[in-house]
């Protein structure tokens, strides 16, 4: 049986999806298209054999770098409309959510297949034994209801409210994400912290904005 | 033995070596750049002639050997030796050097000798890596001193038959097989026998990860992540890492009684 429908509280939810109107309607779509260029970088490079001494670790270092740096940028949609008052990064925060979550997977099956050559054994013990490992499988299972319930038709279905708070899982996946990588580097952690800072720099906006915000309101 | 079902050489491994190329521009040395491909670039800073090795502490006869006067003490020899790095990736490489045991007894060790220390340059024009702070420089390693006499234990000046380039430590490096990479000091400026054990600069730098020993050994794990298995450059899928890098049954008796697990 079908939930009955919930009545979605305007205006602000409207934000939480895709935001209505035309206008840049070519935009989600050209991100998508630039957001696979370096995929398909990455395989002409692995073609030519010119992934270097170590290919499947460069592969992984790339894929997984292009999964942390769009999940960072998905989550800068909304602190930066914050901030500038623009709408466009609104409008293609799913494109770059999902793209993230394409390369999330790519990096895992290259992991999986390539690495390990889907010896599940082996496989599951690595995970289940490394932090590092964990974080990151985790990081990628915590994307996965996302990507399911990024259709304007789910978010329908579980409401704005419920949509927005299961959504917010994106920061538990990045911060995940970067634990994954920084618990990777031998010792310069110089770039993982880069992107932890970034992080809190997001997380920060979207707190002082809400402070704010309860502050104006009326009483 | 009567068939040569027993071919197993410890100072020439029959397996297929790593490619020149590879050996020459995928690198961790530190004071010539973080990346993977930065040291190969930076090479061209290290002046490799005049050099000189500072033999020192307790010995009987300390000396500052210049390089090629040490080439016309001892002979070269091929040596073709398997290479973990601690990262989980190996090499098999063929090196030119001699063994460090015959330096060490020319040098004549003092009673009071228990360990040896090697150091690297320090220059910050030569090594431009020794600007940033990742690590305390001069970069400083260092073995027991059975461990430098043992026969696998070489002063390495080249490998596949020419000079080392500066990427891979040169003019002269310490290679020491059946431990991790990063055991094996580069650009080598002193060697000095000491009483107490050195102060190496990874265990300096993280003391809970890199142990004084750092002994190949697939059963011991760093923290954050396996050293069960490893990648072959050159090969896509992963091999089991072998006890001391495969060289076990020449080196296990040093540690007999010890707990590696301990002493990591």
């Amino acid at each position: 049986m079908r939930a009955p429908a919930r009545t979605i509280s305007p205006p602000r939810a409207a934000g939480a999806g895709v935001p209505a109107g035309r206008k840049l309607g070519w935009l989600p779509p050209a991100v998508v298209a630039g957001g696979l260029i370096p995929l398909v970088v990455l395989g002409l490079r692995a073609g030519a054999g010119a992934l270097g001494p170590d290919p499947v670790a460069e592969a992984l270092n790339q894929l997984g770098l292009l999964a942390l740096v769009l999940l960072v940028a998905s989550l800068a949609a909304t602190p930066l409309k914050l901030v500038s008052g623009w709408t466009f990064p609104l409008r293609i925060r799913k494109a770059l959510g999902l793209l993230a979550f394409f390369y999330a997977c790519a990096h895992f099956l290259t992991y999986a297949i390539v690495d390990q050559g889907l010896d599940v054994r082996a496989i599951v013990e690595d995970i289940t034994e490394r932090p590092f490992l964990l974080a990151g499988f985790v990081a990628l299972l915590v994307l996965v209801p996302l990507a399911a319930t990024s259709t304007a038709r789910m978010l329908k279905r579980l409401g704005a409210a419920r949509w927005k708070r299961l959504h917010r899982l994106a920061y538990a996946a990045a911060v995940l994400g970067i634990v994954h990588f920084f618990l990777r580097v031998k010792k310069d952690a110089t770039e993982p912290m880069i992107y932890a800072a970034l992080l809190a720099l997001l997380f920060a906006v979207r707190i002082a904005s809400a402070v704010l915000h309860r502050r104006a309101a009326p009483r | 033995s009567s068939s040569g079902t027993s071919s197993r050489d410890p100072f020439v491994t029959d397996e297929a070596r790593t490619s020149y190329e590879d050996i020459v521009s995928y690198n961790n040395f530190y004071e010539l750049g973080l990346s993977k491909s930065e040291p190969a670039q930076n090479a061209g800073r290290l002046r490799l002639r005049p050099w000189a090795i500072a033999c020192e502490g307790e010995v009987k006869k300390p000396e500052v050997i210049d390089l090629d006067t040490l080439l016309r003490w001892f002979p070269l020899e091929e040596r073709v030796y398997r290479m973990r790095c601690v990262e989980a990736w190996s090499m098999v490489i063929p090196w030119l050097g001699f063994p460090l045991g015959a330096l060490l007894r020319r040098l004549e060790p003092t009673s009071r000798a228990r360990y040896v220390q090697f150091t690297t340059l320090l220059d910050r024009e030569q090594l431009p890596g020794q600007r940033s702070d990742v690590l305390e420089w001069p970069y400083v390693e260092g073995l027991r001193i059975d461990e430098a006499m043992h026969p696998l234990t070489m002063l390495a000046v080249g490998l596949y038959g020419k000079s080392l380039l500066g990427q891979n430590g040169a003019p002269v490096r310490l290679v020491v097989p059946w431990k991790y990479g990063f055991k094996g000091c580069k650009s080598i400026v002193s060697i000095k026998l000491t009483e107490r054990q050195p102060a190496t600069s990874w265990s300096r730098a993280a003391p809970d990860e890199y142990g004084f020993y750092a002994n190949v050994n697939p059963a011991v794990d760093h923290p954050r992540w396996s050293q069960a298995t490893e990648r072959r450059i050159g090969e896509l899928r992963r091999r089991p890492t072998l006890p001391f890098n495969g060289y076990a049954e020449e080196v296990a008796g040093l540690y007999s009684g010890m707990d590696l697990r301990e002493s990591f």
